[in-house]
């Protein structure tokens, strides 16, 4: 066992992730040696982890396999509300897939549970679009997109993003034709500046209440943290796991309210927030925000433009179709949508829910103040 | 209905050879344009502390928004009717060019058929904004964008010499900002021309708003990072400003009524002097207060926020016309009622809202007063708390002077000494 261990690290020794400088990324994907093909399945290097979220953010249902790497003898620290906190030399990967069928036609679907068969996608049964890599330098993080080629055996750095013209087919063979949009890299910076002030990269998804769910790794499920923890990445967890935040998933047993709230946050609260792009607006929608105008609550939108689609408050309560946040979801038009970037198409199951979650919501706005 | 900056756009293909008009824009753009795009986002993305991105003569169709992070930017055109950023099939993207940059500047080129906005600039330092152009090229729409030129949570802007046509809100909005100078610019056919809200120092002097819904805007509006108050409005021509309103309902500005010259809303410490205003036909200046707005209740306003409109200060104005066909049924029937079938409106209309809390001995405050000193123009008092019961002319309430407040100034380097 013990000598099987060592080969593996003797073959592997010189596939761990590599670091570059800021002002001199690689061009290729490959170069970081963070996610590699073998065998016909994209595959994490040594030491690089999976992960996936509870609530995630909707990018025209693109599936998304994560990735996460801590250099050996470093350890994140966890945070209970921001991001956990990571060394220099960290990496995070993010890439987008669409499941594929045997004609080739790509899924509309949000079960990606199938897609990672024993360790990796299988690329006869995905298209690859992009990959994301956030890195983590003594200066901070930067984000890096990578488009993947037709081939699916390499992605460039593209800094000005890309367009690809996609077709999803849903399960009653309904077609979906819309423009994959991949962000420019700054326009990574629109979501991942949680703070707009300082305008500092952040990761997103690497928050404890994300994260705090299962996961089918290869030697069985783990709750993500943990295994972290005893893989020797993270450092600070809370012994008790019931301490640790969680937002709602679709298809758990969470309340209504729960799910929604978990769907704002990772949708919306990265600019949404008192510090974030869209403090502007007035409107928070981060977990933890408490004052319900705040939230949206009968609250009347600011520069929402032809966003407000003729609702007069953000969240009209019992009334989702004149709440301008229903609207906005609902909409795939540039100057209306919300979120502004990341997708082309209509988030079905989130809009269902939060016009659940509205039309469950007691009271009315009508109170005369004077 | 024409617009003038069209011609030269128009001029501008022709002599490029490009096929560029409004339904061949729309198409997918030509691999030139395509690499074209790509390239300039690329140096928007990798632009770096003293860069001049350059916008060469001609019409380049952008299809997603332009974003610049980096401090010390120039973005730099031949012209507002040379150099042109045609949006016009954009697919992604809530506006036009996105900033959010200090020092920043872009000039001599124009911004055509965003999708959103044309541009924002949010949360900068240091901005200037000279002669570039928005312009939705389809005239007063609905579905045009909401915002021309939009510097939002900024510190020290200048717009100047610029030309803002056709949004569905405001055509230069200036929102959530200190220190703000708006000069020598055109804004028209607009919702709002130009709008100062929540902003704290401004001067708009010099420019000509007309053919809007409403010419000049000073807005505060509730739940905000900060209120605004500090602005002066002067040695503007704000004229004929009665193009309907065309704002999306739901919207602020869905309320301002077509024929406002300058409208001031639940904004403190406003100064309006020195203007040219005519032919505004609902009124020459509105005075109001959140109350009239179309949104205020309990449940959707902070506790903190002050909607009365308090130490405004109006004087030596040349008005001229206006008043004379308002907007609103309501108004129109308090024209008939009070001033008869061929009366107007008198040249300042307020809502009559005062803080009732404040009154000393029954009075406003001396510093919350509205004051006019303006010849014959009188003040119509609409009474809005008692719905129009008791609607009076009675000036002996605004007699009365403010301080004066300090002009804006923009210092440094940055500005040249501007």
């Amino acid at each position: 066992m013990r000598l099987g261990l060592l080969l593996v690290l003797l073959l592997t020794g010189c596939s761990q992730p590599q670091m570059y400088e800021r002002e001199n990324p690689p061009e290729r994907l490959s170069a970081w040696q963070v996610v590699t093909i073998e065998d016909g399945q994209l595959v994490p290097r040594d030491r690089v982890v999976p992960y996936d979220l509870n609530m995630a953010l909707f990018t025209d249902n693109a599936h998304k396999f994560r990735t996460v790497y801590v250099p050996q003898g470093q350890q994140a620290t966890y945070q209970a509300e921001d991001a956990l906190d990571f060394p220099v030399g960290s990496i995070i990967s993010k890439t987008f897939y669409y499941p594929k069928d045997d004609n080739g036609k790509l899924g509309y679907h949000t079960d990606y549970s199938g897609d990672f068969g024993a360790k990796g996608l299988n690329l006869q049964r995905v298209k690859l679009i992009e990959t994301r890599i956030l890195v983590r330098h003594a200066e901070g993080w930067q984000a890096l997109p990578y488009v993947w080629n037709d081939a699916q055996t390499e992605a460039t750095l593209e800094w000005a993003g890309d367009i690809k013209p996609l077709t999803l087919t849903d399960a009653a063979g309904n077609q979906v034709a819309f423009s994959y949009v991949v962000p420019d890299a700054n326009q990574c910076a629109g979501c991942h500046a949680p703070n707009h002030t300082d305008g500092a990269i952040k990761p997103i998804g690497v928050k404890a209440r994300h994260i705090n769910k299962a996961y089918l790794f290869l030697g069985g499920q783990d709750n993500q943290l943990v295994h972290w923890q005893q893989a020797g990445m993270l450092s600070n967890l809370p012994q008790d796991l019931a301490l640790v935040p969680r937002n709602a998933r679709f298809d758990s047993e969470d309340s209504l309210e729960h799910k929604a709230r978990s769907y704002l946050d990772i949708n919306c609260g990265h600019c949404h927030n008192p510090s974030g792009a869209a403090d502007t607006s007035g409107l928070w929608l981060h977990q933890g925000q408490q004052d319900l105008r705040r939230l949206g609550r009968c609250k009347p939108p600011v520069a929402a433009g032809r966003g407000a689609g003729h609702g007069r408050f953000s969240i009209m309560p019992g009334e989702a179709d004149k709440s301008i946040i229903s609207y906005r979801m609902a909409s795939t038009d540039p100057g209306e949508m919300m979120p502004e970037l990341g997708r082309g198409t209509v988030d079905r199951d989130g809009l269902a829910l939060i016009n659940s979650w509205i039309n469950a919501m007691p009271g009315d706005c009508s109170t005369p103040g004077h | 209905m024409r617009y003038p900056a069209s011609h030269f756009i128009f001029a501008t293909c022709a002599s490029l050879l490009v096929g560029c008009s409004p339904s061949e824009q729309a198409k997918a753009p030509s691999e030139a344009a395509q690499a074209f795009e790509k390239q300039l986002i690329k140096q928007f993305v990798l632009a770096k502390p003293g860069d001049v991105i350059t916008i060469p003569a001609g019409v380049h169709p952008i299809s997603r928004s332009l974003s610049l992070t980096a401090d010390n930017v120039t973005i730099r055109g031949e012209g507002m009717d040379k150099s042109v950023l045609s949006f016009k099939g954009q697919i992604a993207g809530a506006e036009g060019i996105l900033v959010s940059g200090n020092n920043f500047i872009i000039e001599d080129l124009a911004i055509e058929d965003a999708k959103g906005d044309g541009i924002k600039i949010n949360e900068a330092e240091n901005v200037i904004i000279r002669r570039i152009r928005t312009e939705w090229t389809n005239g007063p729409d609905e579905k045009n964008g909401a915002y021309g030129i939009y510097p939002v949570q900024t510190r020290n802007t200048l717009i100047e010499g610029s030309v803002a046509i056709a949004a569905s809100d405001a055509g230069i909005y200036v929102g959530q900002s200190h220190n703000v100078v708006v000069r020598n610019n055109r804004a028209e056919y607009n919702v709002a021309g130009i709008e100062i809200e929540n902003t704290q120092g401004a001067d708009v002097y010099d420019n000509l708003a007309t053919h809007n819904t409403g010419g000049i805007l000073v807005f505060n509006m509730p739940n905000l990072p900060q209120p605004g108050f500090g602005t002066r409005v002067y040695n503007n021509r704000i004229i004929a400003n009665n193009t309907e309103n065309f704002a999306p309902e739901g919207t602020a500005v869905a309320s301002v009524p077509a024929g406002s010259g300058v409208v001031i809303n639940s904004n403190d410490r406003v100064e309006i002097f020195n203007n040219h205003v005519e032919d505004n036909q609902t009124a020459n200046v509105i005075i109001s207060s959140y109350f009239s707005a179309g949104f205020y209740t309990t449940a959707s306003t902070a506790d903190a926020f002050d909607p009365y409109p308090e130490g405004i200060f109006i004087y030596d104005n040349q008005f001229i016309g206006g008043g004379d066909s308002p907007d609103l049924m309501e108004l129109q029937a308090l024209r008939v009622a009070a001033f008869g079938i061929n009366g107007r409106l008198p040249d300042v209309l307020w809502d009559g809202y005062v803080n009732t809390d404040k009154l000393v001995d029954g009075q406003v405050p001396a510093d919350a007063r509205i004051c006019v000193q303006n010849g014959a123009a009188q003040v119509v008092n609409v009474d809005g708390p008692n719905n129009y019961a008791n609607v009076t002319t009675d000036m002996t309430v605004h007699q009365c002077a403010l301080d004066k407040l300090p002009a804006i100034e923009l210092d440094g380097a940055f500005f040249g000494g501007q």
